[in-house]
């Protein structure tokens, strides 16, 4: 019974939200960018699945000394790289490492962050001392010296990057989501389902997470735009994707060498990056309030 | 008062404790030989195992963080793998350099973005606050990095005015070269202080206290910046420490653009080459800089609000 | 010079919100001379605020517009001064003190700065220590002893707070002060307390009050003439004796019901049936008739006028039509 109306209410609270959502113009301008975002990227491992790299091999890596640095054409409409590479077809199949990267180190740490924010939350005292000093050291550290040093002492790997990335957005989530399991806590529902015998984890998963959604939601996609531009960070610094793997901030490195001679391999990439994490915030913004009214001024 | 700074300032230490803790285990996890690196890849496997037992890399790893502490209040970090001069000594020398970059860094932010944010929220819902705010996000959106590479390209490259690479010697030069990067390094801050600022402006503007303001006949000027702003600061003091943060973090990759001497630029160039102590000492450094940001904004708001400060007259 | 100090003719005030137009305030005629008290009665919401905001010219915009009207004192009208000239009022002609001391002082601003805020304003060409001298003043004068200068709002009581409330309302030595329920937020006890100050200082200095309350009592024995006010339109206007003697609206009646008495040997208090209208949609006719006991089908179509007695008592109903004094011209 009880399950059943709290189930109810829910779904007619994300209806509402999603109802809010659609009339903030932005936000779904944001929301619709990122979805191409996602097509491109599942496009382009379609592609590459289907030709068995080939297209990947012979267009997106192939160079062609004979044409380096050549500005937008009909042929060619944003330019091509110093090695005579296609600049648009380079900036969409980065699209998926960007994505890919970013929401894989976002999740990890979500899911890290996540379960220490909820234990900590829930059994309080010691353990939420000692998990909470821990986190509050992290955060000292600036998250993109963090990673870097991360990445130093593993050496650059896609992996690395990634787990670098993760670790420096762990402790964020187990804040967002300690501060939600205590307001959700001392409810009477938990104590209901107390009552009838559920044990811990049921309670933390079943109950807590799904009411602590909202705040982890939004500190996702605002998580998501700050991964991704610290990927493109890290590449830029040749600590990240290194070519001839495209990659945005890759890309930026290498044009540096050729900021005199051509200023579309420097322009395209960074607004690459710009429009996609605008995106997000975008998103970010719309979500946070559709998700909290309250907050709207 | 001077009792809630004291207080600070010894939480500080257990901080700065598991701050160089955490780099510390973090940069010893690397994979590598450092005795390896030292003496090339020539040295009898006697050579490299003394080298080691020299550097104490045996010991378990909680002796060698001692150790590693204990010469760091001497204001000793070792020496560097790859030339063998004193880390503490090349550390020193760069980071005047990320400072005086992190202040203007922060300067231009302030100075973009508290202003903006205020216009925005006293002009809200109108043309001039959808500029503003679209500006802001456009800002916080940007890499700082490519940011820079277009300034270079406008302002250095096209237009002129200023050095693209570098830091000026003497005051004059030193100025000019500190513009690009500065500009840089504060726009993505700017933007968020904006909205910050905007929000907290917002959250204040329709307090009573600001009615009784006006009904005192207190022109806007006074209403706006005496009234509003005070007490709109709390937040927004926040949020320029925690921008502090990114700006460190960001420092690497302004100074990489800029081929500015800082911190950030040594730390880069020395991962590329596996030096762990120079890593290890820019981090140290620049973490503890952070820290010490922080206890700076704790003690501000305890003078902007006085609910804070009074809670530490009496209580302690 | 006019025979009142304030006379608020025909003044109509909107908020533009996104569920609609508020009529907040439609067509309220006021006067008040020198020295005398003005009661302005109303539930929650019936535009009392509005009407004391719009005197002061202190209408959030947007969402709230003052549609048309005049706001004369002593014979300028305010709507039509450039707001340079308006701050010049505040403070000064006009003060006026908030519903809640809990928030209507700036939190980060020592008390005694907030209310020399006031002297130095008007009075730019006193010295400082002269303007702190009046602050303390005004402290003693409220009953705070002026060592407090230096204290925060949180270090005040609530009654304390509406002290340093009135003085900041009176440091300006204003001809009229404007009373927003300067009470109800606190403790029953202070509220006679603070009345009693608030009158006795008035009196002092000879100052006209507009005093808004939903408290007829508190009315009885502070005002010389009372306004009722409901959704947003005056229904009965007349000196306490006319209004208190002699109940015309029936929305006055329903008030008076509500009052409890201790001659009356009335089991239970008679509350007004129903609620205030939606103010987005206010009904056609009479504001009052959903809630009405003698509403006939003509109250639901037409809007009754503001009908003046022979002795110049006021009321909003057609039931007195007959009794209205014919005025030519």
């Amino acid at each position: 019974m009880k399950a059943e109306k709290t189930g109810k209410q829910q779904r007619s609270l994300w209806q509402e939200a999603w109802r809010r959502f659609k009339k903030n113009k932005s936000a779904m301008i944001g929301l619709a960018f990122f979805a191409a975002l996602i097509v491109i990227a599942i496009a382009t491992l379609v592609i590459d699945f289907a030709t068995g790299n080939e297209f990947y091999q012979n267009y997106v890596i192939n160079q062609d000394l004979t044409s380096r640095l050549k500005g937008p054409s009909m042929e060619h409409i944003f330019g091509q790289d110093e090695f005579g590479r296609d600049m648009l077809l380079r900036m969409i199949w980065a699209v998926r490492y960007s994505l890919f990267m970013g929401s894989m180190s976002i999740i990890i740490s979500l899911i890290v962050g996540g379960i220490l924010g909820a234990v900590s939350g829930y059994y309080g005292k010691a353990v939420d001392g000692v998990i909470m000093r821990c986190m509050d050291i992290l955060l000292a550290i600036p998250s993109m010296l963090l990673a870097t040093a991360i990445v130093a002492a593993l050496g650059t790997s896609l992996v690395n990057v990634l787990i670098a990335i993760a670790i420096s957005y762990v402790p964020t989530f187990a804040r967002t989501v300690r501060a939600s399991v205590l307001t959700v806590k001392d409810q009477e529902f938990i104590d209901a389902a107390r009552a009838i015998g559920c044990h811990d984890g049921e309670i933390i998963f079943k109950y807590i997470i799904p009411n602590a959604m909202a705040p982890i939601i939004v500190q996702a996609t605002v998580g998501l735009a700050g991964a991704i531009l610290s990927i493109a960070g890290l590449s830029f610094l040749g600590l990240g994707i290194q070519p001839p793997t495209p990659e945005w901030g890759a890309m930026l490195s290498n044009a540096r060498t050729y900021i005199r001679d051509a200023w579309h391999v420097t322009v395209i990439p960074g607004l690459g990056i710009m429009l996609t994490i605008l995106a997000l915030n975008l998103m970010g913004d719309g979500l946070r309030d559709a998700l909290d009214p309250r907050l709207k001024d | 008062m001077h009792k809630y700074i004291l207080k600070r300032l010894l939480m500080l230490i257990p901080v700065i404790l598991g701050v160089t803790f955490i780099v510390f285990f973090i940069l010893n996890l690397s994979p590598g030989d450092p005795a390896a690196m030292i003496l090339g890849e020539q040295a009898t496997a006697e050579a490299l195992e003394m080298k080691r037992e020299e550097l104490g890399l045996n010991d378990p790893l909680l002796v060698r963080y001692f150790n590693y502490m204990k010469d760091l209040l001497r204001g000793d970090m070792g020496v560097s793998y790859r030339n063998s001069i004193s880390v503490w000594d090349q550390v020193i020398d760069r980071f005047p350099n990320t400072v005086v970059l992190a202040i203007a860094g922060i300067l231009v932010a302030l100075l973009i973005g508290i202003p903006l944010g205020i216009l925005s929220a006293k002009k809200q819902n109108t043309v001039i606050d959808n500029i503003s705010m679209v500006l802001s996000l456009i800002g916080v959106s940007m890499p700082n990095f490519w940011f820079g590479l277009l300034v270079v390209m406008l302002f250095a490259l096209k237009l002129g005015w200023l050095p693209s690479q570098g830091m000026g010697e003497g005051f004059v030069p030193l100025l000019q070269s500190l513009v690009l990067p500065a500009l840089t390094l504060g726009t993505g801050s700017a933007g968020t202080i904006a909205r910050m600022t905007r929000s907290s402006m917002l959250e204040v503007i329709r307090q009573d206290y600001i009615s009784t303001a006006r009904s005192k006949g207190v022109d806007e000027r006074t209403v706006t910046y005496q009234h509003m702003l005070r007490n709109a600061l709390i937040p927004i003091i926040t949020a320029v420490g925690l921008q502090f943060g990114t700006l460190l973090g960001g420092a690497m990759l302004t100074e990489t653009v800029f081929s500015w001497p800082g911190l950030g630029r040594l730390m880069v160039e020395n991962i590329k080459s596996k030096d762990i102590p120079m890593v290890l000492g820019c981090v140290v450094f620049l973490a503890t800089m952070f820290t010490i940001v922080n206890l700076v904004v704790d003690i501000i708001y305890a003078f902007v609000d006085p609910r804070i400060k009074s809670l530490y007259k009496k209580g302690r | 010079m006019s025979e009142f100090l304030l006379e608020v003719k025909d003044l109509s005030i909107i908020y533009a919100t996104e569920d609609g137009v508020v009529q907040a305030l439609t067509h309220a005629n006021v006067t008040l001379r020198q020295g005398e008290t003005l009661g302005l009665v109303g539930e929650t919401g019936a535009g009392k605020t509005t009407l004391a905001r719009g005197i002061m010219r202190l209408i959030p915009d947007p969402p709230g517009k003052i549609v048309s009207g005049q706001i004369l004192f002593d014979g300028t009208d305010l709507l039509r001064l450039p707001a340079k000239e308006m701050r010049k009022y505040r403070g000064r002609q006009i003060s006026m003190i908030f519903q809640d001391p809990m928030t209507s002082l700036n939190p980060v601003m020592t008390v005694g700065d907030q209310i020399r805020e006031v002297i130095m304003t008007h009075h730019p060409e006193m010295s400082r220590q002269d303007t702190k001298k009046h602050a303390e003043n005004m402290m003693e004068m409220v009953g705070i002893t002026s060592t407090r200068y230096g204290d925060y709002p949180h270090q005040f009581s609530g009654g304390m707070k509406q002290r340093v409330v009135i003085a900041i309302a009176l440091a300006g030595e204003p001809r009229l002060l404007i009373a927003d329920e300067p009470t109800t937020a606190l403790d029953v006890t202070i509220q006679a307390q603070v009345l009693e100050m608030i009158h006795a200082l008035k009196r002092k200095s000879n100052t006209a009050m507009l005093l808004i309350t939903h408290d007829l009592g508190v009315v009885a024995q502070n005002c010389d003439s009372v306004a009722i006010i409901y959704a947003g339109e005056i229904v009965e206007y007349g000196t306490l004796r006319q209004v208190y003697k002699n109940v015309l609206h029936p929305y006055t009646e329903g008030l008076f019901g509500s009052v409890p008495s201790l001659e009356a040997n009335a089991q239970r208090l008679a509350a007004i049936e129903g609620m205030m209208p939606d103010p987005t949609a206010l009904p056609k006719g009479c504001k009052f008739v959903d809630r009405c006991k003698y509403a006939t089908d003509r109250c639901r179509t037409e809007s009754p006028r503001l009908l003046e007695m022979e002795d110049g008592h006021k009321a909003r109903c057609f039931r007195y039509e007959d009794r209205e004094v014919k005025r030519h011209g």
